[in-house]
């Protein structure tokens, strides 16, 4: 019986995860609308239900209804693309989450369970793999719509992704140099007194820029510049693989939020003194950092314009990448001397 | 290239401090139909046209037929029809009455100008507001219309607010 139990447990667990990763990005949409709303004076969505609280659903049932278009394309192989490519975008995102721990271990019906999907042990390698696949359904999508201001979008995503993966792995491998594991259970486990961003405070900035570029946030959501690019590469989607790519883009959010919130600021595990009591207080704690650091992409969007574009790679390159070069230099040093 | 930077992280923290203020503050947002909106005093939106509330005429249309709204209208939208007062069934206390009054609202400026041109004080422009409607025939207001006095949710402030 126990090889029935080792086989559904993972499987019940990645389901149960997908499930409320989607309804969190779905919802993300809604809290974005909202917070944003009230940092503009307005109230934001509140018509669908007290507080507009079934404001996705409705969007939901709306996208699915709409007519599907295909633009006219070249040839048959571009249509099956056309429609792959928001998938592939938000595959991506959701197999991120699966090395991410949320939890402790815990006692499930006399089983020890870990409250993570995978213990990769090289976990933090993983998540950098899959982050850049998820590029391929924007410059695929971009590309196969047959349409100028998509092929730049595409252009611009694939550009800026590439880029700014540097200074995010390089952000990462200080953090790999001071804990010694790429397993990311063993980051948690490591920050029980300390979140790493007391360590590593130009690496959670850097992390923190690169992940807005990474998702295609404001203020780097280049390759979806309304005003000059209508919306780059989702300029031809509509209907429900319109709104795939836009659940993707804050899927992406919510999942580097909680990469932000597992390597720099302790997961689920600190503060140990709160964690300890209860794994479900661990959990919460991971969620709230999770928030936390959501409301802080939502509320640099409300700040800040967007950058111009040959200004963003200039900073990426001259300024992020040496940044980035000497404080991993700094860290190993240190960490060599100690 | 440091100084730049460091200056811009600056900058990037006081626009946050900016806006996490606004955060705080509630919403301007008026929810009309819920709330009552605030108007003006001097604001000018549909006519209406008044009876006598009182005195000998009491009852009786104010308006006497006269067109010289109609007249003086800068954009036609009014349409004065007069015809006699019979002995015993007046309408008015004039010679006349208006047998057709109709405004077209989509013509209309809101300019009041008919208001000033009235000699017996009969139209005046109410603040009544929402006045969206599904055909362009339903927005020609006829004179059993005009009467309706009309009440919009709203809230009039002071001459000084």
């Amino acid at each position: 019986m126990d090889w029935v139990a080792d086989f559904w447990i993972p499987v019940i667990k990645a389901i149960v995860v997908a499930l409320v990763l989607l309804t969190g990005s779905a919802y993300m949409t809604w809290g974005e609308r909202k917070i944003c709303a009230r940092f503009q004076v307005r109230y934001g969505p509140n018509r669908a239900g007290p507080f507009g609280i079934l404001q996705p659903l409705a969007d939901g049932v709306k996208a699915i209804f709409k007519e599907e278009i295909i633009p006219n394309l070249p040839s048959r192989q571009d249509k099956v693309i056309y429609v792959m490519a928001p998938g592939l975008s938000f595959a991506a995102v959701l197999i991120t989450f699966a090395v991410i721990p949320f939890g402790p271990e815990v006692d499930l019906f006399g089983k020890q369970v870990g409250l993570w999907i995978g213990d990769v042990n090289a976990g933090l390698l993983f998540l950098l793999a899959v982050a850049g696949l998820g590029s391929y359904g924007v410059v695929l999508g971009g590309w196969s719509s047959n349409n100028k201001y998509s092929l730049l979008g595409a252009l611009r995503a694939a550009a800026q992704m590439i880029s700014y993966e540097l200074p995010m792995g390089l952000a990462l491998v200080s953090i790999v140099v001071i804990v010694g594991s790429l397993n990311l259970n063993r980051i948690v486990e490591f920050q029980g007194n300390w979140p790493l961003v007391a360590l590593q405070p130009i690496g959670v900035l850097l992390f923190l820029i690169a992940i807005l570029a990474e998702s295609n946030r404001s203020p780097f959501d280049l390759p979806e510049t309304e005003n000059e690019l209508i919306s780059g590469f989702m300029t031809e989607y509509g209907g429900i693989k319109f709104a795939l790519y836009y659940i993707a883009e804050y899927a992406a959010m919510v999942v580097n939020s909680a990469i932000v919130a597992t390597v720099f600021l302790g997961g689920w595990k600190w503060p140990a003194v709160l964690s300890n009591l209860h794994p479900l207080v661990g959990v919460a704690l991971f969620l709230a950092k999770v928030t936390f650091v959501l409301f802080l992409f939502v509320w640099i969007r409300t700040s800040v314009p967007r950058v111009r574009y040959d200004k963003f790679m200039r900073f990426c390159w001259k300024f992020m990448v040496p940044l980035a070069l000497i404080n991993l230099a700094v860290t190993a040093v240190v960490v060599a001397l100690c | 290239m440091l100084r730049d930077s460091i200056l811009g992280f600056w900058h990037i923290l006081r626009a946050m401090g900016v806006t996490i203020r606004y955060f705080f503050t509630k919403p301007v947002t008026v929810q009309y139909p819920k709330e009552p909106v605030k108007l003006y005093p001097r604001f000018r939106a549909r006519h209406q046209l008044l009876r006598y509330e009182d005195g000998p005429y009491q009852g009786l249309e104010r308006c006497i037929g006269c067109a010289l709204c109609a007249a003086y209208c800068p954009t036609q939208c009014i349409y004065v029809q007069a015809e006699e007062n019979l002995e015993g069934v007046q309408r008015s206390p004039g010679e006349r009455y208006a047998a057709i009054y109709e405004i077209n609202l989509l013509r209309c400026m809101f300019c009041g100008y008919c208001e000033e041109a009235c000699p017996t004080g009969a139209i005046v422009m109410r603040r009544q507001f929402a006045l969206a409607d599904y055909s362009r025939q339903s927005l020609i207001y006829t004179q059993d219309r005009l009467l309706e006095a009309a009440n919009p949710n709203a809230i009039i402030l002071n001459d000084q607010e």
